[in-house]
This record gives structure tokens, sequence and C-alpha cells, in this order.
């Protein structure tokens, strides 16, 4: 499998995407500069978390103008499978591809550490190795996770089943003690309404080897291999 | 001629910094304010003396990439 990970100028988790893609999952993974202006040959589009454009303006304001990004629209729009991680979902709002918007963590400060999120929906190319209702410890690290929606838009993220994971304690009780940034809802990572595009602001990357004492992150991973090549076997 | 313009999060959307600048406020004594909201100002060079186009181009840049319209609005003044 070809999977392509976009570099931004500050994209600073892109070399652990293509860890985790080659030595872990043992698939191909292609660095593709943010000038490029195509993802041919691509089965599956990686935008890694960092600050990119030093997160001026908004984060992903810019970088969500890149020359590359034409290209990672037309692929989404035609299908294919999009996954932005922390500062990559932030692309994906500013573009477009998915709904809402990104605003300051509600406390001020940046967080960094091991968050639990629930899988609320098992059937997207992003999590069917996963159960539904299960949950995962995932590393966050981040200043603007606060998301928001108009109430129209979250209706709709919640009757089509958008909304992948939420916040939630070490039991999946999903409350706002759980709540780290003051995401609406709880919201950890949506879906677009087609299931192919996939933004989350917990790091799986950081999270996929038993040397780093966590593994979780490896059923993200694996599911989208599963997604295309049926089944992979997780073992976490 | 030059553009001033100004982007504010839209009502109800939550404002951290305008929070913690307001309370900083009050333990200074200043007691009566009674809200803070921060926002972004930009002042944009344009090479163009007419308004018409400025206002275009101006609402133009806001929508597109200045302001996030899901949760800011914008303002602005054309100056000669």
């Amino acid at each position: 499998m070809n999977i392509g990970i976009i570099v931004f100028p500050g994209s600073n988790c892109d070399r652990d995407c293509a860890h985790v893609v080659s030595e872990v999952m043992g698939e191909s993974a292609h660095f593709i500069w943010h000038q490029e202006t195509t993802v041919k040959g691509m089965d599956v589009i990686i935008l890694p978390g960092g600050f990119s454009y030093g997160d001026y303006l908004r984060t992903g304001s810019i970088a969500r103008f890149s020359p590359i990004m034409e290209a990672v629209i037309e692929f989404a729009n035609s299908g294919g499978i999009v996954l932005g991680i922390c500062n990559g979902f932030q692309i994906l709002l500013e573009a477009g591809l998915l709904p809402g918007a990104m605003s300051h963590n509600k406390d001020l400060s940046f967080i960094c550490e091991e968050v639990y999120v629930r899988v609320e929906n098992a059937d997207t190319p992003f999590t069917n190795q996963c159960q539904s209702g299960q949950v995962l410890k995932l590393p966050i690290a981040h200043a603007d996770g606060n998301y928001y929606t108009d109430p129209v838009t979250l209706s709709a993220l919640q009757a089509n089943a958008q909304i992948v994971f939420r916040y939630c304690d070490k039991d999946g009780n999903v409350m706002s003690t759980a709540n780290p940034n003051g995401s609406l809802d709880n919201i950890a990572g949506i879906r677009n309404a087609q299931g192919n595009v996939l933004g989350l602001m917990p790091h799986p990357e950081r999270c996929a080897e038993i040397i780093l004492s966590n593994q979780q992150g490896r059923f993200i991973f694996e599911s989208v291999l599963t997604s295309f090549k049926g089944n992979v076997s997780v073992s976490v | 001629m030059k553009a001033r313009i100004y982007i504010t999060l839209k009502d109800g959307i939550h404002d951290p910094q305008g929070r913690a600048v307001q309370q900083s406020l009050h333990m200074l004594g200043f007691e009566a304010v009674q809200d803070v909201r921060m926002g972004k100002f930009l002042e944009v060079d344009l090479q163009t003396t007419e308004k018409e186009s400025a206002e275009v181009q101006v609402k133009n840049m806001c929508q597109k990439l200045l302001a996030n319209m899901v949760i800011e609005d914008f303002r602005y003044e054309l100056i000669n």
C-alpha cells in the first residue's frame, strides 16, 4: 500500500507517521512536499500533526492553501481515504473537507497528555478493527483542540454517526470532566458524510509500538490497512 | 488605499483569552469591566484608489482566508 504523508513547513509528526507506516505496518510511506501538485499513485493520504506555517492567523488556515491541497481535496472528493491528525485535522476543517472549526483550548494551555476516547462508530475505514464503545488511550498535544460547529451541523454529525471519537474517562463515560479542551459534545474526531475523511486530535502515530508502552494507535492504522487489504491481525 | 480589518469571534463563541484578560483587569481593580472579547486587527495596503474594487477584494480576502466564518465575523474601514 502507498501512503502519502503531506509535509508542510512546520509539520513535525510526518516522520513519526512514516515510521509507523513503514516500520510497524510494513507499508510504503511517501513524503509529499506541500509545493507538489499531485498525489497520484497514493492509496491513502495522511495530513500529519505539527505547526504548519507556525499556526499563524489560525491553525491550518495557511496550509489549507498550499499547492498540494488542491490535489488532496480532489483525492478526498473522489473517495480517497484521508486521515488528518491534530494539525492535519485543523487543516481539514479549514479546507472544508470536514465541517466546523477549532478554537483555543478552554483553559488556554497547551495540553500534552494521554487521554481516553470512546469509539463511537466502529464502522469506518479508520476504526473497523475497534469495537463500538471501545475505550482507547491516546496522547494529545495541542493548544487549539476546542471543536466548535453550529447546532444544525452538530445535529447532522450526530444523526449520521460522523462523530467517531469522543473524550471520555477510562471507563468510557463521556462527561465534561473528561473533556480536556472544551470541545463541543466532547468531540475528539469526526468523519465526513461520505465516510472517507477522518480528522482526530489525538496522535495514534505516537502510540503504535510496545517500546512506547502503548500500542493502541495501531487500531487506527490497522483499520485503514484492513479496509484495503482485508483482515490484518491486531495484537495490542 | 488602506483597509483596516477587524476579525472578531461571533457572539456565543467561547473566548478564553478575553476571559483571562477580563479576570486580570478585575484583579487590577477595573471592576466596571463587564466583558472582554479579543480579536484580530489587520492593516492591508491595497494598490487601488477605487473604493468599490477595494471593497470587493477585502470582502473576498476576509471570507477566503482572514476570517473563519464558522466562528468569526469581520468588518473593515477603507482609508485613502
